[in-house]
């Protein structure tokens, strides 16, 4: 069975649900994201979604467009986060999204990230901007090599498209709360539970519900109607304020631990 | 209606699309479904011809440019003279459609990205006619390039913010307009300036400036007695030489020149000629067309002394008219671009912006090897006072 959906399987097993942080691939540095990745894992994180850089992030606000700059100021391209995967790989079995604009993927070849990716040890791949029919091709050649595209909705969704992203989605679906670019805000909209209900009358498949989350109150919100909560940016702005304060995996680790409600069954560092 | 037509999903051939995040594709079917029920509509064509004649001033007139002529000695050169529409620039064309279709969809906030401020300026002046709220996303580079715009648009009411991500320029204020769009996309209408971005925009663009091609058609034909050998305008997003271009291109006999900015010389990053040797396709901002990236992927730097040609990427129609050998494309360097500036404000007591002497840069090159007899139309898309600071800079 595919790491995805084994995974949402024994959360369903255990009654409990998903939490799936996000970070740029490169952020502070190569070399501690893949340590950040490791601690995620080892803290509570049962899908990592991993960013991977580019020059124009159209969707993201701007605590993740800043992050992305980082990470290219490093020198951090699809190559090196492919090979951070192989990596983490050697370590850890959590199952791993790319998060990616599609420019980068189509300068690499979908073909050859299909392939390069599955022998990393990539699960998903998420474009933000190849939805619809553009998504179609990639889709189908990511699938032969075993990765899922992981389809988006968003309450401007509608009815019509949910069926049809339903028909072909796969790993799970990645629900946007609401109308606007990834950021932090204090309130979940209501506007994330009817989109999930709805998409519920099309789909058996998990929903992961990203955008705006970031604190225990709202991924405890969302998991009374979801199958899954992303956290990105509250993340990305911790590792930014490491940066200068230092202690970049114990602030990882304790910001993560203070999100999560304490459960005995939940694999935990000591 | 020739054959250049995109298919239904904002194809010509292989370039367009319409690569955006989930949430946009809703709002753009929405556009779409509206536009299209507008396109044929005799009471929205009215509407819009009668702002073009009453407001913008239309028909621009169809200069012959005789000193020019005479000094160089070739080809008779035309100046199409987008200058002189109302603001000074081609880009109010587009701006009365799309304003028309946002009242007609039940828009009441309009936004709009912009690069030499020509944009921003006509964005602004229809707002202002129309009385809708008005934002304007300009890259700070910009705004230091483009400070009188910046005050123009202020004063018609429009509120500007400044881009400070990236490279501070048009493809860092199109980010930013997306972000706007993407959040407040029940209200607002997002006006794209130029013959890029998702479908249906690159189709709508080229479509409210065709008029430019249109009466250049009949223009020539009434004092020429026959068609040019040569169309020639600049190209940044490329609306300005798609609107003269689209009503030519089922008549072979007329070449097609498109100017893009060489800039400071062929090195990546020092120039914003997208289909100079080594090109290569890539998906920004909505459409699938040639860009400017490195191996990686990532979107190159830029660099123009003009504002409006300063953009990684080119309108997907013209990626296909370039495949198809349909029209050609060449640049002109800055050098060559601010000599052109100042010849023709010289020779002709016209000054050009600094986009358009891209487009005359090239006329002066090449229209010695031509026939006396032969005829160019040039695109003069838009007036030069809001560079004569820059120009100042360099001349």
């Amino acid at each position: 069975m595919k790491r995805i959906p084994e995974k949402f399987a024994s959360l369903a097993a255990d009654e409990r649900k998903g939490f799936i942080p996000f970070l740029s691939a490169g952020d502070p540095d190569i070399v501690t994201s893949k340590e950040i990745v490791l601690t995620l894992a080892n803290n509570g994180a049962d899908i990592i979604e991993l960013g991977v850089p580019f020059t124009d992030p159209m969707a993201d606000g701007p605590t993740i467009q800043a992050s992305s700059m980082r990470a290219l100021e490093n020198g951090v391209f699809l190559d090196d986060v492919l090979q951070m995967v192989r990596e983490i790989r050697s370590e850890a079995d959590v199952p791993i999204v790319l998060f990616s604009y599609l420019n980068p993927l189509h300068r690499y070849g979908i073909e050859d990230l299909a392939k390069d990716a599955a022998a990393a040890g990539v699960d998903g791949v998420l474009i933000t901007d190849a939805v619809d029919t553009e998504a179609v091709e990639i889709s189908n050649m990511l699938s032969q090599y075993g990765i899922d595209l992981i389809s988006l909705i968003a309450p401007t969704t509608t009815d019509e498209r949910l069926e049809k992203i339903a028909a072909s989605a796969m790993g799970f679906i990645y629900a946007v709360s609401r109308a606007g670019v990834t950021g932090a805000q204090t309130e979940t909209a209501d506007a994330a539970e009817l989109l999930v209900r709805r998409a519920r009358r099309f789909t058996d498949l998990p929903i992961a519900v990203g955008f705006g989350i970031s604190t225990r109150e709202q991924i405890e919100d969302v998991w009374k109607y979801a199958d899954a909560a992303v956290v990105g940016s509250a993340i990305v702005a911790e590792i930014e304020r490491s940066i200068a304060e230092g202690d970049t995996l114990d602030r990882v680790r304790n910001f993560v631990r203070g999100l999560l409600p304490p459960f005995a069954n939940r694999a935990a560092e000591p | 209606m020739n054959n250049y037509e995109p298919n239904e999903r904002g194809y010509w051939g292989e370039y367009g699309g319409r690569f955006v995040p989930e949430t946009l594709v809703a709002p753009l079917d929405e556009l779409t479904e509206a536009y299209f029920s507008c396109r044929d509509d005799a009471g929205f064509r009215a509407e819009f011809d009668a702002l073009l004649r009453d407001f913008v001033g239309r028909p621009t007139p169809l200069y012959y440019a005789e000193r020019l002529t005479d000094q160089l000695g070739g080809a008779k050169i035309y100046l199409k003279r987008e200058d002189l529409a109302h603001t000074g620039a081609h880009k109010i064309n587009n701006c009365i459609g799309q304003v028309l279709l946002a009242r007609q969809m039940g828009k009441s906030r309009i936004i709009a990205e912009t690069g030499a401020g020509q944009h921003g300026v006509a964005t602004a002046t229809v707002c202002a006619r129309f009385g809708l709220e008005c934002v304007i996303y300009m890259g700070t580079e910009d705004m230091r390039r483009q400070e009188l715009n910046v005050f123009r648009m202020r004063l018609l009411g429009a509120e500007v913010r400044g881009v400070d991500s990236g490279s501070k320029t048009l493809k860092d204020a199109i980010n930013e307009a997306l972000r706007d769009w993407v959040t407040n996309v029940e209200t607002t209408y997002y006006l794209l300036g130029s013959a890029l971005g998702p479908h249906p925009y690159p189709l709508m663009v080229r479509d409210f400036q065709s008029v430019i091609g249109r009466e250049a058609y009949e223009q020539i034909l009434e004092k020429e007695g026959r068609l040019p050998d040569l169309l020639v305008a600049c190209v940044g997003g490329g609306s300005n030489a798609i609107g003269l271009f689209h009503a030519f291109l089922d008549d072979p006999a007329v070449r097609m020149i498109g100017v893009e900015a060489g800039g400071t010389g062929p090195a990546l990053g020092g120039h914003a000629a997208r289909f100079l040797a080594g090109a290569s396709v890539g998906v920004l901002q909505g459409t699938k067309s040639y860009l400017l990236q490195d191996a990686n992927g990532q979107i190159a730097p830029t660099h123009s002394v003009s504002a409006g040609l300063d953009y990684a990427s080119i309108g997907p129609e013209h990626a296909f008219l370039h495949d198809e050998g349909r029209v050609e494309y060449v640049s002109a360097s800055d050098d060559e671009a601010l000599a052109a500036f100042k010849a023709l404000s010289e020779t002709e007591g016209i000054i050009p912006a600094l986009e358009s002497a891209h487009a005359v840069a090239h006329v002066i090159k090449i229209t010695g090897n031509m026939p006396r007899d032969s005829i160019i139309v040039v695109n003069l898309s838009g007036r030069g006072d809001k560079d004569v600071n820059t120009a100042a800079e360099y001349l």
